[in-house]
């Protein structure tokens, strides 16, 4: 949180009445008080989050298509996403885009960050201004100036990799460099946040832990071992799930550099709800998807609340 | 905090042999992050100049990053080409309109939470607080037609309603309202006011720090989103820039990389420019928001 005054909240319950004379309301009040105060948050949730769960659970076990009479169907949506392999492959094109995401985005966010916490580094602060600044640009903007970069006549990089002999080609159309490429702009959009938060988690441990390890004699990489990563495990870890799920949710840059090509090797689950939801109309299926997809991010997010805790202790 | 390989060590027992040797590192050190930045700032140097480059000049081989001559041709053409100035419009009533509705709305209901101590609100907590973990996209389709049949699809009202309030404003906030102190709101009801006059004069204003952070973060979010505008808007005057763009890169598949750089700049310019105004506040707000 950013406030200033920080005073634990347990702290400031209300005080006890005082012979019941003070008109402060402290035993448990009829919800009627909070009715006006939570009633148009509660219909917007209720309209646009309730009941759209509801709503797409009836509509994946259906075939509906948006018009006219829609059947029951059971789980044929549900087994034709786990047997079509056109479908299935959006699954694993999914995980795969986790798996390549999240190393690459936290670990380049994780080295900098470290680089950025060296206090003896001039002028850190433009730096964290500079390498944060990614992060503000849509992923949109940024598949923009990716694709002119990459252009395979007139992209810079492709020329500049060309002049040292390195020749990726049309990287959009290339069936193996298509799914790193847009998972490069994913990570070039995303790593300044993470950086921030290492950051912050960096300038949390000790300094005299540091110290501690350094009269017994550690070097760099024994105090990076055996202090950093230790006490920075919470935050890794968390950052891990929120970029796993995070990176489950993958659209934009693929709908604009390579709308899920070349063979489908770029579509993602978004992409394929987009499409079948949105352009074919396969509400059933696209609904049992999302169902899907919610599921996993379910999983991911039940593991986070259960490593930390993090809120369940906020709510008490 | 040294936990570089550039840590110092006791090479050199000449003191000021050792600080030399600390300063050449601490250069290196600069050197390294220098180019490292460059390197990353490409992108964004690439939009710069190229919204300035003569078409010529961007079609030429081998390519340059500064432009030779420059030009405001490319912004000429982005306004002739796209409903532009519509499209710059949209996003700021989209993302202007939804942040202000969710500050309003979550705040209120927030209140309610933190401070209204009523039956069933831990309960009401919990719902909220479960639903964080729901991504929109999986609900996309029921809102789309929750929207259609209320006969919103292509309007404001379809992009912002769905938007008006959301579980991570009314937990952040509430979390936020906790930390403020009692004594002062149960000094105003000592005083005869009530709730509302509690949440508005007493709590709201000492939670302008927090109001600040989320309304950065859902301004943002909603000015950059794609999938959301592609979804809700049918034609290109009610589009967002973000969508607007997107029709540049049509199937004929010749980019003309000149005009998209110079929307692509005008889409980014006024986020930048929040971001260089109140650089700290805007990266504590994703720092903690953004952990939703």
């Amino acid at each position: 949180m950013t406030s200033t005054v920080k005073p634990n909240a347990k702290a400031y319950r209300p005080p006890a009445p005082l012979g019941g004379r003070t008109p402060i309301r402290t035993a448990r009040q009829s919800a009627g008080i909070a009715i006006p105060f939570l009633l148009p948050a509660l219909i917007v949730l209720a309209a646009f989050v309730a009941w759209p769960m509801i709503s797409a659970l009836r509509l994946s076990f259906t075939d509906s298509s948006g018009f006219g009479a829609e059947q029951w169907i059971g789980f044929d949506n549900y087994i034709r996403i786990f047997t079509d392999p056109q479908i299935l492959g959006t699954l694993s094109t999914t995980a795969l885009y986790a798996v390549l995401f999240t190393p690459i985005a936290l670990i380049g966010a994780l080295a900098l960050a470290l680089l950025l916490n060296n206090a003896r580094l001039p002028g850190r602060g433009i730096f964290r201004t500079a390498l944060f600044l990614p992060f503000i640009v849509s992923l949109a903007v940024a598949a923009f100036a990716w694709s002119y970069l990459l252009d395979p006549q007139v992209g810079l990089l492709n020329y500049w990799l060309r002049t040292v002999g390195i020749h990726i080609g049309n990287v959009l159309q290339d069936p193996v460099l298509a799914m790193p490429t847009v998972v490069l702009v994913a990570v070039w959009k995303s790593f300044g946040f993470y950086m921030v938060i290492f950051i912050a988690g960096l300038q949390d441990i000790p300094v005299s832990l540091y110290e501690a390890a350094r009269i017994d004699g550690a070097g760099a990489w024994a105090r990076f071992r055996n202090v950093t990563l230790p006490q920075l495990s919470n935050t890794l870890a968390f950052v891990v799930i929120f970029a796993m799920i995070a990176a489950l949710q993958a659209f934009d840059q693929i709908y604009v550099l390579t709308g899920g090509g070349p063979y489908r090797t770029t579509q993602t689950v978004v992409m394929e709800i987009y499409q079948e939801g949105f352009k074919k109309l396969n509400l059933g299926l696209a609904s049992a998807l999302s169902y899907v997809l919610l599921l996993a991010t379910l999983i991911l997010s039940i593991v986070q609340f259960r490593f930390f805790g993090r809120r369940e202790k906020d709510l008490t | 905090m040294a936990t570089t390989a550039s840590a110092s060590r006791n090479f050199a027992t000449d003191r000021s042999k050792a600080r030399l040797g600390r300063n050449v590192e601490r250069w290196l050190l600069f050197a390294a992050v220098l180019a490292l930045t460059l390197v990353v700032l490409l992108p964004v140097l690439i939009i710069v100049f190229t919204a300035f480059k003569p078409a010529a000049e961007i079609n030429a081989y081998p390519p340059t990053l500064v432009p030779g001559q420059w030009t405001t041709a490319n912004f000429a053409r982005i306004f002739s080409d796209l409903p532009f100035a519509r499209l710059f419009l949209n996003s700021f009533l989209f993302a202007g309109g939804v942040t202000a509705f969710a500050l309003v709305f979550d705040s209120l209901a927030a209140y309610a939470l933190a401070r209204l101590d009523f039956r069933g609100s831990r309960a009401l907590l919990i719902v909220i607080v479960a639903s964080l973990m729901i991504p929109f996209q999986a609900t996309l389709i029921p809102i789309y037609q929750l929207v259609g049949n209320l006969g919103w699809v292509n309007t404001f009202a379809g992009l912002i309603a769905p938007r008006a309030a959301d579980a991570f404003g009314i937990f952040f906030l509430r979390q936020f309202f906790l930390s403020l102190p009692r004594d002062l709101d149960n000094a105003a009801r000592i005083d005869g006011a009530s709730e509302f006059r509690v949440f508005r004069s007493v709590v709201l204003p000492n939670a302008v720090p927090a109001l600040l952070t989320l309304g950065i973060f859902t301004f943002v979010n909603n000015w950059n989103d794609l999938l959301w505008p592609l979804i809700f808007t049918t034609t290109p005057d009610m589009g967002t820039i973000t969508s607007g763009l997107t029709l540049l890169t049509g199937p004929s598949g010749i980019i003309p990389y000149g005009t998209m750089m110079a929307g692509s700049l005008i889409a980014v310019a006024p986020l930048a420019l929040i971001y260089l105004l109140v650089q700290r506040r805007f990266i504590e707000s994703v720092a903690t928001t953004g952990l939703k």
